[in-house]
């Protein structure tokens, strides 16, 4: 018998259909594992009282024969999306205390298909980040170790950090992440979980707190292909209250999950396998080549000639549209004030020096730069039109292809206190992820492998804009082939 | 580009972030590099290449002319650090 | 005709450049479903939008879209089918994002051209530049707390539309006109009240000077000026101020001034603002704005007619002079007036009792035309017992002044009050004679040769009737009358 926190799911809504448990008796076996595992520091706020009675009444509903798609089953939420009367941090200092009066429209979704919050999981501090090592909350700890070294604490990636050691460590069955960058597909890499981020307007973006506008996507961090689908149905769709959410129907994704991939074309773009790339990343990559083709599908090398210059596309474009976003959190309408100033442009200052941590400032400042009158062109507008040729780049490769396949980062987990020093080697982690989100493609990470010390890889699989059926389909193959049963150490089976 | 510690200390006045002396040093340097990395853009040929300003599929949608919020002061002001008699307070703007 | 400064060195020309923010007449604001009226306790007519809580996002409404095309058709002006939102950046405490969702390098509406009229009869046009929708921003109010400002939103996100003109403006006459102008039109389409006092048209005014034929020099701009007439102190005030600068060898700094209504002075604004850098760059919440040519058409189609065409039309149809027809379109509740009054009437006269007696009393009662205590009918009906001859139009006077009072109609004060005039010669030569016997000395005073005590005679008589009797029969028969011996 499966113990309960080891199920997906999928698993978990056939049980709970099947009545071989309740949504009470679920919810409480996760909050005793977030309760044993608390060392990970996955969560900064726990909502146990909220997940118990929301559990009942799902088990009240479920009598009642009102059965929605995620009906009971309990999840964790990235502390970046507001959850009405829910603190909401988005791992910052500088909104202390802050209780959105309103529920984004992706949490609410998921609440009216009848989920249960475990609470808000950690992140890096705005999203900016690929370690989870820049939230007020203090890092998260990933529940993997390396063979030779399990003393050395590793960081679960970033920014969804928190969301992907808590369903990798089984604390909840899934979780919801965002991906600016890689800030889902990344953390699912490091932590060997399925990480999915959708094309940009599938998840709308209301109530979701922005780092880059044109960029930010919610979605699914779960241990399976079939639970990604299950959760991203339950997710999508249209939202009039986003200006930028797709006008597209949503598919039934599990549906797709098929195993079918004869004659689907799987481009390798040649500009991903720099010279630097490690031999046990290039070996799995080319392992993943061979299953899919396997299962019957083609490879085909393309070219995405502007891969280089992704990048430093994004580490313009993104702080400059954060640098704004930003500009709200000033202690005048919620969150942290400096107090004791007379001037306002003193308070706002003091509170923003002191509210927003290093990384934040960092990125603030470069994005205020690169709009700032004599670099705007230079800068901003340059950027600008070479995502224009990135975004090219993809369309010319979906001509000749179906799918593309990358990895999905360039090395496993790293140890927490490593590459802090550069800021510019952080962001080299986001190489491969970095340009699906300039193109607003659908990207997904499976996990495929492990490294020589036991770490997790995942492959990345990207794909056309609102293709995401095909990207889940060949996940799935993947996920078959690769057979991905490790845990992590630091959460072993009870 | 290698930054000089006015423009630093300009551009941290336009978006309002008081740097410590002790910090700035180091942040020249960091901002520099960072601005330095980003600069192989310059490399691209982007003649005739529009700006890609929206990669969402979307046509704006215009909502019709209703109220629909508001009445709620209360909310509004929930969350803020220092208010009265249904006001924000801020210290003194004088101009 | 050009209005020159004079000053020691020689002759300055003034060069007005205004940029106009009208607040859109709608019931929500531009990108939320709040309220938009004004004078509401603080922070109730605020959406969580207006008020940048985290995770909110823009909606754009459909009819701020609309007013701002029927703006710009109103202005003669090209409509960009493609226009884009851009995000002006900078900090203040009655802009909670940190930033104001504008319209930069695309705009709603393009080049366009206004037609002023000056008091010396002179027409001249004003170029418009363009026309732009924006945020508004909340209220601070800084008298209600020794440190403390108070914040208020409700005003945060109403839609505005700021028309920028060309600097094309030479005098404050011409500024003037142009706001009055641009004003009338705005009304007239209904896009936005005009109301300067409750703040819907303010008035950012740049001015410079140079000398005849020079390119342009530094400008001022003076900001937020919601009456006309504080806006003419003020750019007859910073105009002088430059000329006297420049003559005594000193240079202007282009800055921000403000209007000092008590001493009717500008001066520089106490914080020296650092120099704005706006950062704008198009917002990423807000896919291009895109308008087809049937939903201009619509509008197009819709659109009243405006004062221009009316003047015309009024100076063609009803000869009446340039100047005249100008007032009476300035306001279109006043030419709608107007023509009901005017149909089937002779429009001269009742231009005349519209433009004296009407505004005249509007004025002194601080009323507008729309809640004026006579009706366009019973302003109709007094003129024409004028015309009948029911009552003389000396007497129409005072009945006009009891319809003031009463709000009843003409006819039934003057029956009520037994005002008609008297036109039968019988009475009149009685009453003649009952004066001629009462001042023999003044009848044989006018016979000897001092005719002008007619008028004198005509007084006395018409004391005698009550005011009653017709001018005309009066003085034929008193002529008559007194000649005889």
């Amino acid at each position: 018998m499966t113990a309960l926190v080891d199920l997906t799911l999928a698993d978990a809504r056939i049980g709970l259909n099947r009545g071989d448990f309740t949504s009470v008796e679920l919810t409480e076996a996760h909050l005793r594992a977030i309760e044993r595992r608390r060392f990970l520091n996955a969560f900064i706020t726990e909502t146990p009282e909220v997940a118990i009675a929301q559990a009942h009444a799902s088990d009240r509903r479920r009598r009642a024969g009102q059965v929605g798609a995620m009906e009971g089953l309990p999840i964790a939420i990235k502390d970046i999306f507001c959850t009405e009367g829910l603190l909401t941090t988005a791992a910052s200092h500088i909104l202390d205390g802050f209780r959105p009066p309103y529920e984004a429209t992706v949490s609410a979704r998921l609440r009216a298909a009848g989920a249960v919050t475990l609470g808000k999981t950690n992140m890096d501090e705005f999203a900016m980040g690929s370690s989870n090592m820049t939230s007020y909350y203090g890092s998260v700890l990933n529940p993997w170790q390396r063979h030779s070294a399990p003393e050395i604490k590793l960081v679960p990636g970033g920014s969804s950090g928190g969301s992907a050691a808590a369903v990798a460590a089984r604390l909840c069955l899934a979780a919801m992440g965002t991906d600016t960058g890689g800030s889902i597909r990344q953390p699912s890499s490091y932590c060997g979980i399925v990480g999915l981020k959708p094309t940009y307007g599938r998840c709308s973006r209301w109530g979701l707190i922005a780092f880059a506008s044109s960029l930010d996507q919610a979605g699914p961090m779960t241990r399976t292909i079939r639970d990604s689908a299950l959760m991203l149905g339950a997710m999508s769709g249209y939202d009039s209250k986003d200006s930028t959410s797709a006008q597209v129907p949503v598919p039934d994704f599990e549906e797709a999950l098929t195993g079918e991939i004869h004659g689907l074309k799987v481009g390798v773009p040649c500009e991903y396998r720099s010279e630097g790339l490690s031999p046990e990343i290039v070996a799995l990559w080319d392992q993943g080549i061979r299953w899919l083709k396997a299962a019957g599908a083609e490879s085909i090398e393309i070219s995405l000639p502007h891969t280089q210059y992704a990048l430093a596309t994004y580490y313009i474009l993104a702080p400059a549209e954060a640098s704004s976003n930003l500009a709200r959190y000033d202690g005048v309408r919620y969150g942290l004030r400096k107090a004791g100033n007379s001037s306002l442009n003193d308070m706002y200052m003091q509170t923003r020096a002191a509210g927003f941590g290093q990384e934040v400032q960092r990125r603030v400042l470069i994005g205020t730069y690169v709009l700032s009158a004599g670099y705007y062109d230079a800068y901003y507008l340059k950027a600008q039109k070479v995502r224009t040729l990135i975004i090219r780049d993809f369309q010319q490769a979906f001509k000749t292809v179906d799918v593309i396949l990358t990895p999905t980062a360039p090395t496993p987990a790293f140890a927490m206190g490593e590459q802090m020093d550069d800021p510019i080697i952080m962001y080299l982690n986001d190489i491969f992820t970095v340009p699906t989100s300039l193109a607003g493609l659908p990207g997904l990470s499976v996990p495929a492998g492990l490294s020589p010390e036991g770490l997790p890889l995942g492959l990345q699989i990207i794909g056309r804009p609102f293709d995401e059926q095909t990207v889940l389909k060949v996940g799935g193959v993947l996920e078959t082939a690769a057979c991905f049963t490790q845990r992590p150490s630091l959460a072993a089976a009870t | 580009m290698s930054l000089d510690k006015a423009t630093v200390r300009a551009i941290a006045f336009l978006a309002r972030l008081d740097i410590s002396e002790e910090a700035i040093e180091p942040l020249i340097e960091e901002l520099s590099a960072i601005l330095h990395w980003t600069e192989k853009l310059q490399e691209v040929d982007t003649t005739n290449v529009e700006p890609a300003s929206y990669v969402s599929v979307s046509k704006l949608y215009w909502r019709e002319d209703f109220i629909d919020c508001g009445g709620y002061a209360e909310t509004v002001l929930t969350n803020a650090p220092e208010s009265t008699k249904g006001f924000f307070l801020v210290p003194k703007v004088v101009d | 005709m050009v209005h020159w400064i004079e000053g020691q060195t020689g002759l300055w020309e003034i060069v007005i450049g205004l940029e106009i923010h009208a607040q859109v007449t709608s019931r929500a604001k531009l990108f939320s479903g709040a309220a938009t009226s004004f004078g509401r306790a603080p922070n109730t007519q605020v959406a969580l939008f207006d008020a940048a809580f985290p995770g909110m996002l823009p909606v754009i409404n459909a009819k701020c879209i609309e007013q701002a095309v029927r703006t710009g058709l109103g202005l003669n002006a090209h409509i960009n089918k493609y226009s884009v939102f851009a995000r002006k950046n900078y900090f203040y405490a009655d802009l909670p994002a940190g930033y104001q969702i504008s319209q930069h390098e695309l705009p709603i509406v393009g080049p366009g051209l206004v037609a002023i009229d000056l008091s010396d009869g002179t027409s001249r046009t004003i170029r418009i530049e363009r026309l732009h929708l924006e945020q508004d921003a909340g209220k601070s109010l800084h008298d209600r707390h020794p440190t403390l400002s108070f914040i208020d939103l409700n005003r945060a996100g109403v839609a505005l539309m700021e028309i920028v003109s060309q600097p094309d403006m030479h005098s404050s006459e011409e500024a003037a006109a142009y706001v009055r102008k641009l004003r009338s039109i705005l009304r007239y389409l209904g896009s936005c009240d005009g109301n300067m006092q409750e703040g819907s048209l303010r008035c950012d005014v740049n001015v410079s000077v140079r000398r005849p034929d020079e390119g342009f020099r530094t400008r001022c701009e003076i900001k937020n000026i919601n009456s006309v007439r504080f806006m003419i102190q003020a750019i007859e005030y910073e105009a002088h101020r430059h000329v006297r600068v420049y003559e005594s060898g000193g240079r202007i700094e282009q800055e921000t001034r403000l209007f000092e209504a008590s001493s009717g002075k500008t001066r520089a604004m106490r914080s020296k603002e650092m120099v704005h850098d706006y950062r704008y760059f198009p917002d990423p919440d807000l896919p291009p704005l895109t308008l087809d040519d049937a939903f201009i058409e619509d509008i197009r189609t819709s659109l009243p007619e405006l004062p221009d065409q009316k003047k015309s039309r009024f100076i063609n149809i009803y000869g009446l002079p340039a100047y005249a027809a100008g007032i009476l379109v300035e306001d279109r509740e006043t030419a709608e007036y107007y023509e009901t009054v005017a149909k089937g009437r002779d429009p001269k006269t009742v231009a005349n009792w519209v433009m004296t007696s009407l505004f005249g009393a509007l004025h002194r009662s601080g009323r507008e035309i729309s809640d004026s205590p006579i009706s366009a009918d019973h302003l109709g009906q007094l003129i024409d017992l004028i015309g009948d001859g029911t009552i003389s139009s000396h007497i129409a006077k005072s009945v006009f002044e009891s319809m003031l009072e009463t709000g009843q109609e003409p006819l039934a004060i003057v029956t009520a009050k037994g005002l008609k005039q008297v036109t039968d010669s019988k009475v009149i030569e009685q009453a003649i004679d009952a004066v001629m016997r009462r001042h023999p000395d003044k009848v044989a005073l006018y016979r000897g040769g001092q005719v002008k005590l007619l008028g004198w005679f005509i007084g006395q008589v018409m004391k005698a009737t009550d005011g009653k009797a017709n001018p005309t029969k009066l003085s034929t028969l008193l002529k008559e009358r007194l000649t005889e011996s």
